[in-house]
């Protein structure tokens, strides 16, 4: 057995933590530029006294809306998520267990394909007059339908690997036993699909929480969403960057607790979908 | 067809059928047909009622309005026939060029080197036992980090007189380069910052990947004495192919969509350095109001996107059968 570890497994080691370095240096040096002085960031000094300014002024100054921002992005990521799930399960079941014609299933799904690479930015100028025409310009309800619709075409594509994975066999025993469709849904599939709910919902989540072009498009100052917030400080005349450094700390929040509580999920749906 | 069991048991909720809502028909044979059309229906609805009101109406509107000029007035519209104007205006349109050669250098740069990069980590991770999963959390974060935050965070880093990228080259006594400044590093620039954001998801799937390998085919390997170059060429990557061409599309769809990052570091400049369709069109269809030349604009790229990528799919789907 061998104690210590061989010069090929140390040099390695050393490849990806040079590696981990340059993902969390970045990400490190930003967070702590939100606790700097604008002049001590500018001057460049290394070392520094943190300060929480940037942190108040983000969040409870009078010209600032980000805690409205903040909110915006949790109704619209929760909203979008939520309708999201319960569209593309439904229809990922209905195009995989119900007797549909093939070619309408290859329709359908090769227009969710089709329509995921077009770029939102070309949609988002559709929407805004569709929006503009029904009256939900500048409201958070057209946000919530854009992001539900641009994640849908994923949402479809991981719930298919997910339902395929119930045993066609224990369905038609359901049946058997005079399960009706919604039961049936409800108590034989949805235990079995749970896990990939969970991944599809953190993913979904995830997408609508940093989605910045549709954002932009559709919504003003009181239903912009987070992201739209942070590149409104690059913006100004003179660039608050420390502020935008502190409102970009915030931002992640949401990111480090999912990557902590539900990297499983994260991992499973991101990998799932390419590997099946 | 005699009433079975199940059947009998389920008499009071046809009877109920009438008045309770279309949630509970029954089971019966007879009914399953019936049942099994409306359920079909049912499930499929909210998907099918999303895309056509969001995917297709949209982009039947886009195409209507490209063949008009629109002018706006306090709040409302006027439209004017403008037949292929707007369609041939787009010929003469240097930033919706310089665009669409942006992007397409930007998408094969950024996604080449994200899976270059993504690879040899894979690979790297696979070769070690402690400390993956630290490696793997690590690696994961920049995934969840918003595009605009991405941006943000280089925009610090990079920054001229301040940015840590150019205190870590002055160390080793290079002289501070203008980074988002110039046109000569800016799309440089931005798409060293995309395979940043990037390369841990191609890890991620190569990892994946890597991982579910049959083993046996490398201790053959071993037993016949390759190398491990040999072992790389001629066993991992062969086996491997599916999933980096799959890595491939992924990336590529989403690469052509470029736009937060870009927005934030560079505008679009210095001159048209860094223009990238999605970015022309904002400008031209949010900022200047131009509202039946955007759609024009909206309509070639989702053409032209659509064009490209799938030429891209045929070329892998042919590469992938040749093996």
């Amino acid at each position: 057995m061998k104690m210590f570890p061989s010069a090929r497994s140390l040099a390695i080691h050393a490849l990806l933590i040079a590696a981990a370095l340059l993902v969390l240096i970045p990400v490190v040096w930003v967070v702590a530029a939100g606790f700097r002085t604008q002049i001590s960031l500018l001057s460049g000094a290394f070392w520094f006294t943190p300060v929480l300014k940037n942190f108040n002024e983000v969040l409870f100054s009078k010209t600032s809306d980000f805690i409205v921002n903040y909110r915006n992005s949790i109704v619209v990521g929760t909203l979008s998520t939520l309708i999201c799930l319960i569209a593309a399960t439904l229809a990922a079941w209905s195009l995989n267990r119900m007797a549909w014609p093939r070619w309408f299933v290859h329709v359908f799904l090769g227009w969710a394909l089709v329509f995921h690479m077009f770029p939102p930015l070309a949609l988002a100028s559709a929407w805004f007059t569709i929006m503009r025409t029904v009256s939900l310009d500048n409201t958070l309800t057209a946000v919530v339908l854009a992001h539900t619709v641009l994640n849908l075409p994923m949402a479809l594509w991981l719930m298919g690997v997910f339902v395929r994975d119930v045993p066609v066999e224990l369905e038609e025993a359901a049946r058997l036993d005079g399960a009706t469709t919604p039961v049936l849904l409800w108590r034989i599939v949805m235990p079995i699909i749970a896990p990939g709910l969970a991944a599809t919902a953190i993913l979904t989540f995830v997408f609508s929480w940093n989605d910045f072009g549709v954002a932009l498009t559709l919504t003003m100052k009181q239903t912009a969403t987070v992201p739209v917030a942070i590149a409104k400080f690059a913006q100004e005349y003179e660039i608050l960057y420390t502020q935008m450094a502190a409102a970009a700390a915030l931002s992640i929040l949401p990111a480090l607790v999912l990557l902590i509580i539900g990297q499983r999920y994260i991992v499973a749906g991101l990998t799932q979908g390419a590997v099946k | 067809m005699k009433p079975t069991a199940s059947a009998a048991a389920q008499i009071p909720a046809v009877m109920a059928k009438r008045s309770a809502p279309a949630g509970q028909p029954t089971a019966a044979d007879f009914q399953r047909g019936l049942d099994e059309r409306l359920w079909r229906w049912l499930t499929l609805s909210p998907a099918l009622l999303l895309l056509l009101a969001l995917s297709v109406l949209p982009l039947v509107n886009l195409f209507a309005t490209s063949f008009f000029t629109v002018s706006w007035s306090g709040g409302h519209s006027s439209f004017t026939a403008a037949g292929l104007n707007n369609y041939r205006a787009l010929a003469g349109d240097t930033l919706f060029r310089a665009g669409i050669l942006n992007t397409i250098l930007f998408a094969l740069f950024a996604v080449g080197g994200q899976m270059l990069c993504g690879f040899v980590l894979a690979l790297l991770c696979t070769g070690v036992t402690r400390g993956r999963l630290l490696y793997r959390t690590i690696f994961i974060l920049p995934i969840l980090v918003p595009g605009i935050v991405v941006g943000a965070i280089w925009k610090l880093l990079l920054n001229f007189d301040f940015g840590l990228v150019n205190q870590a080259i002055a160390l080793v006594g290079i002289d501070p380069l203008n980074w988002l400044g110039s046109a000569n590093t800016a799309l440089a620039s931005v798409i060293f910052v995309d395979i940043w954001h990037w390369t841990p998801f191609c890890f991620l799937l190569f990892l994946a990947g890597l991982q579910s390998l049959p083993q046996d085919v490398y201790e053959a390997a071993k037993i016949d004495g390759a190398s491990g170059w040999q072992e790389l060429t001629y066993v991992t990557l062969p086996m491997m192919l599916p999933t980096i061409m799959v890595t491939f599309a992924f990336r590529l769809v989403l690469a052509f969509k470029v736009f937060d990052e870009v927005y934030l570091l560079t505008g679009g400049g210095p001159g048209t350095s860094t223009q990238v369709m999605s970015f022309t069109l904002y400008q031209r269809f949010f900022r200047e109001d131009q509202t039946g030349y955007g759609s024009a604009m909206s309509v070639a790229i989702i053409f032209m996107t659509c064009i490209l990528l799938s030429a891209a799919f045929a070329a892998r789907g042919r590469m992938g059968g040749a093996k």
